[in-house]
């Protein structure tokens, strides 16, 4: 088996639109939750989240890109090429026939769905733009950093709710771990803000209207995200030969299902993922030192989540920092990971471990150091990332310093 | 207690508990009537939808929550109280 690196990051969300600014609001606790804006906003019951207000597609896009870039995919694109800038690598050669990309989200085009449901159902229009097929297809991001860098091996995008990118990353992982590929473009990308989008949630009733506080016991429900995350993962030896900078090095995944319920989340299924993960990295459980929670705020996620990482980590659980990034950035579901493994990264490499945001009170079913309000300088060695999907679908990453 | 109310109160829970509105009393709980969050959160969508009422209730904080579901007929009161509020 080979050991698999990161060599490269790039993201856009509503802390930041890219790596260094979104690691300093992370370090500086900073709210990117913000007043909803969008079409129909005031039909709306919840109307905060944390949205991209500074984003000029137009002056990052030309016309014809416009045409066939959702902004799922535009957040993928400018995440790509900070990632992929960063790596320093270029895919020509036999590197680009054994190079792909594997990519998380969930609603995939869903704001060019409801921008053109929108025109046919309610402005009566009887005709569409031809490339809305092209546009709202899940898979259009990955095609498009496929085609943007010549990356010609295993491409596919994953869609598994809120640990799509978990489990995009872990593909990504494994193939390179297992010899199929030299290095992977992996992470996730989501952009559910628009009408239909919020208010198919807020159906759901999980919503808060005023702020995510995860195990907090004040929280009163998730606030939505949106953004994306794309790193390049790439083979150890590979990336050590020709000089690359590391930034982390991912040594174990594990995925589970709870096979119980559709909404609910279950503690074994949870547990079993992290321990599952623990296994795969090969490593004792009292080497970890942080975790970044999945943590949504909704009053059934956090205690679940609290006594699933209790149970894998036994009496270790009271010695490890767990904290939830998405008080801060919301959740971007499908590519809520993959911005989460910032927070990983910026622990194992800066020692400084983000924290849990709005923080109010504690609540006794989520009794973890949860780092709340303010970030902790703290050298950690070993770091999880968990992620637990409606439809009990789970999927937790490890990850070690940079050798 | 509005007789009209009541009735298709029970009706729809009924339905979500797949049971003969014959067999829904007042005094029982949506737990008695083995009825779990989907369920309830349904429940609460059928009586917006069929009062045309915006019923406030949020999953995280039931107990929080001013639309009273501890029994079929708290349910029936808060829905008659949420009508009289809203239609008013």
């Amino acid at each position: 088996m080979k050991r698999v690196v990161i060599t490269g990051a790039g993201t856009v969300n509503s802390l930041g639109l890219d790596v260094p600014s979104t690691l300093k609001a992370m370090a500086e606790g900073k709210n990117g939750i913000s007043e909803l804006q969008f079409r129909d906003v005031d039909r709306l019951a919840i109307r905060i989240g944390g949205q991209i207000h500074d984003w000029d597609a137009e002056g990052r896009f030309n016309r014809q890109q416009m045409a066939l870039y959702d902004r799922f995919t535009q957040f993928t694109l400018v995440a790509a090429q900070q990632a992929i800038g960063r790596s320093g690598l270029e895919f020509v050669g036999d590197l680009a026939l054994r190079s792909g990309v594997v990519l998380g989200t969930s609603g995939g085009g869903l704001t060019t769905q409801d921008d053109n449901y929108r025109m046919v159902y309610e402005e009566g229009k009887n005709r569409v733009h031809p490339f809305v097929v092209p546009k709202l297809m899940n898979n259009a991001a990955t095609s498009h950093v496929s085609m943007e860098y010549n990356l010609k091996g295993p491409c596919f995008t994953v869609a598994t709710a809120c640990a799509s990118s978990n489990h995009a990353m872990g593909q990504a992982f494994n193939m390179v771990r297992h010899g199929v590929a030299t290095a992977m473009v992996t992470g996730g990308s989501e952009s559910m803000l628009c009408f239909g989008g919020v208010k198919a949630w807020e159906g759901l009733r999980v919503m808060s209207k005023d702020a995510c506080r995860p195990f907090s016991l004040t929280r009163n429900g998730m606030v939505q995200g949106e953004g994306a995350a794309v790193f390049v993962f790439e083979e150890y030896e590979h990336a050590k030969k020709r000089g690359a900078e590391i930034l982390a090095e991912v040594i174990g995944f594990a995925m589970t299902s709870d096979a119980s319920d559709i909404v609910m989340p279950s503690k074994q299924g949870a547990a079993r993922a992290i321990s599952g993960a623990i296994q795969d990295a090969r490593i004792n459980a009292s080497e970890i030192g942080y975790i970044n929670a999945h943590g949504t705020g909704t009053a059934a996620n956090d205690k679940t989540e609290c006594a699933a990482v209790a149970d894998a980590l036994g009496a270790h659980a009271d010695n490890i920092m767990i904290s939830s990034t998405k008080s801060m950035h919301g959740h971007l579901i499908g590519g809520t990971g993959a911005v989460e493994l910032l927070a990983c990264i910026m622990a194992l490499r800066d020692g400084i471990i983000a924290p849990t945001i709005n923080y109010e009170e504690p609540d006794p079913e989520c009794a973890l150091d949860v780092v709340p309000n303010e970030a902790r300088d703290a050298q950690v060695d070993v770091v999880l990332s968990n992620a637990f999907a409606f439809g009990g679908l789970n999927a937790v990453l490890a990850l070690r310093k940079a050798p | 207690m509005s007789q009209d109310v009541k009735e298709k109160i029970i009706e729809i829970i009924a339905e979500q508990a797949v049971l003969d509105p014959a067999d829904v009393s007042l005094d029982q709980s949506l737990e008695d009537l083995g009825i779990d969050s989907l369920g309830l959160v349904e429940s609460i969508f059928a009586i917006e939808e069929t009062f045309d009422i915006s019923v406030p209730f949020n999953a995280n904080e039931p107990e929080q929550s001013d639309f009273d579901i501890s029994s079929v007929a708290a349910i029936v009161s808060a829905v008659e109280a949420l009508i009289a509020d809203q239609k008013a």
